[in-house]
């Protein structure tokens, strides 16, 4: 595998390229993050820019979200999960596909940050990284973290780490994780409905409703979205637990066939709400019931745009 | 207390069931009165924000009716909407709704008698489930509640 550098040599030099080319008149990757242990967005117009462009283990926004709407021609640094995404909105009519340029970056996960913090709990004052270890730098201590034991979790179940719908790789492909089996949601089923109630309750006690999940959500361009609408009023402006639900069930709703588990929703949560799990419901229904994982070619269909006359849905009498 | 008589929002295609409905009006079959019947143009118009909407202001079941798939007034509207279905039936069910408080049903206009037969099954297990308390929120007290 490339080192962390080596590709983000190459990313620079692929910008460049399709600035120069007139493929892209915008590149947006990765640049260092202001605060440490993170990346930000950061949108390439010339070839001195494209020298600000990095690769790096916390590249976790997803930057397809940029491009819903956006004019001219655009080029996107790309994960796997990413470029699910921008097939997902070139679907649904959100980009065109002849204006983008997509640089895809064969990934090896990303980082959760509350993993980290969870081993090495002293103050650090730097921190270096390479592709397969982080090391925190503290005033008496230096702690190396091996990435495999801070992924994110949608990062150990992903078995789409090359964007193979990119218009360039990067680097050579890299071979996929054990795909989610959602073992712990069959298990949850076969607990009783107050049990499992009891659960997602549970599970969004903490929910401020800033939805930071929204915004970060590349699914997420409705101009208005349901929340915000007044008339009529489909949530209340308070934390009540039942609009609270209500918010995240209709997010997941709304996700249904189309959620490609980049996990941007869950690194974006300021009180670490697992979101992701109302979408991992509808991604385990249309996996069963079609056979459909969102973003994986140009031509498949989103599930819920089409039907097939022998659907089967034993529980409509 | 009195006994407990469960509120059902019923959600009825035009074309066909709310013809059942009409139907079993007219040939005088008898039939709970407890649910409200909202009109919807096809079961296609059908959005999960109105089950939830149900649910959140104290519904204790919701029901769900239209055409048989291939019958449908506008060609394939309900054929969308069982895909709709299947995803909202699993969420629901996954995150611990029980499953007689939302029903499906497809009920043709001429389905007087399964129309009979339906509506009394959804209000007998939805009267079996008791009232929705964990799944509403919380009553506004505005002082009205004899007019509710």
């Amino acid at each position: 595998m490339p080192s962390l550098e080596e590709t983000t040599q190459k990313i620079r030099e692929t910008a460049k390229k399709a600035l120069a080319d007139g493929k892209a008149e915008v590149v947006i990757g990765y640049k260092k993050g202001t605060y440490p242990l993170s990346t930000a967005p950061f949108f390439a117009r010339t070839p001195e820019d494209c020298d600000q462009l990095i690769w790096s283990n916390f590249a976790r926004i997803n930057l397809a979200n940029y491009l819903p709407g956006r004019p001219g021609k655009v080029a996107v640094v790309a994960k796997g999960c990413d470029a699910r995404s921008i097939v997902g909105q070139v679907a649904e009519n959100q980009f065109h596909k002849d204006n983008l340029y997509v640089i895809g970056v064969p990934c090896t996960g990303m980082v959760d940050n509350n993993l980290i913090a969870a081993k090495e709990q002293r103050p650090y004052r730097d921190y270096s990284e390479t592709l397969d270890t982080i090391t925190l730098k503290g005033a008496d201590f230096s702690t190396e973290i091996k990435k495999e034991e801070v992924l994110r979790r949608n990062c150990r179940t992903c078995a789409n780490r090359t964007p193979k719908t990119a218009d360039e790789l990067v680097g050579p492909e890299v071979p996929g994780a054990q795909a989610d089996d959602f073992a712990d949601l069959k298990e949850l089923h076969s607990k009783s409905p107050e049990e499992r109630m009891e659960y997602f309750k549970d599970l969004i006690k903490d929910c401020l409703r800033c939805y930071a999940c929204r915004n970060a959500c590349p699914l997420c361009y409705c101009p208005v979205c349901f929340v915000d609408e007044t008339r009529p009023q489909w949530l209340g402006k308070s934390t009540d637990p039942m609009d609270t639900l209500t918010f995240h069930l209709l997010r997941g709703l709304h996700c249904a066939g189309r959620c490609t588990s980049c996990g941007a929703c869950e690194t974006a949560c300021p009180v670490n709400i697992k979101v992701r799990e109302f979408n991992r419901i509808t991604e385990e229904t249309v996996m069963d019931e079609w056979g459909y994982e969102a973003g994986l070619s140009w031509e498949q269909k989103p599930p819920l745009t089409v039907f097939q006359p022998d659907d089967e849905a034993s529980f409509i009498k | 207390m009195s006994e407990f008589e469960p509120k059902i929002v019923a959600f009825f295609c035009n074309w066909c069931t709310y013809g059942a409905a009409d139907l079993a009006g007219v040939s005088r079959l008898e039939y709970p009165p407890n649910f409200r019947v909202v009109r919807l143009p096809c079961t296609g118009r059908l959005n999960p924000k109105f089950i939830l909407e149900a649910f959140k202001r104290g519904a204790d079941g919701v029901w769900v009716s239209g055409c048989h798939p291939g019958d449908c007034h506008y060609i394939a509207g309900n054929y969308y909407a069982r895909r709709k279905f299947i995803v909202m039936h699993y969420m629901l069910d996954s995150i611990g709704l029980e499953a007689d408080r939302l029903r499906f049903s497809w009920i043709s206009s001429a389905e007087a008698t399964k129309f009979q037969h339906m509506a009394t099954d959804v209000v007998e297990h939805v009267r079996a489930c008791g009232p929705n308390l964990k799944f509403r929120k919380a009553p506004l007290i505005l002082g009205m509640e004899e007019v509710a």
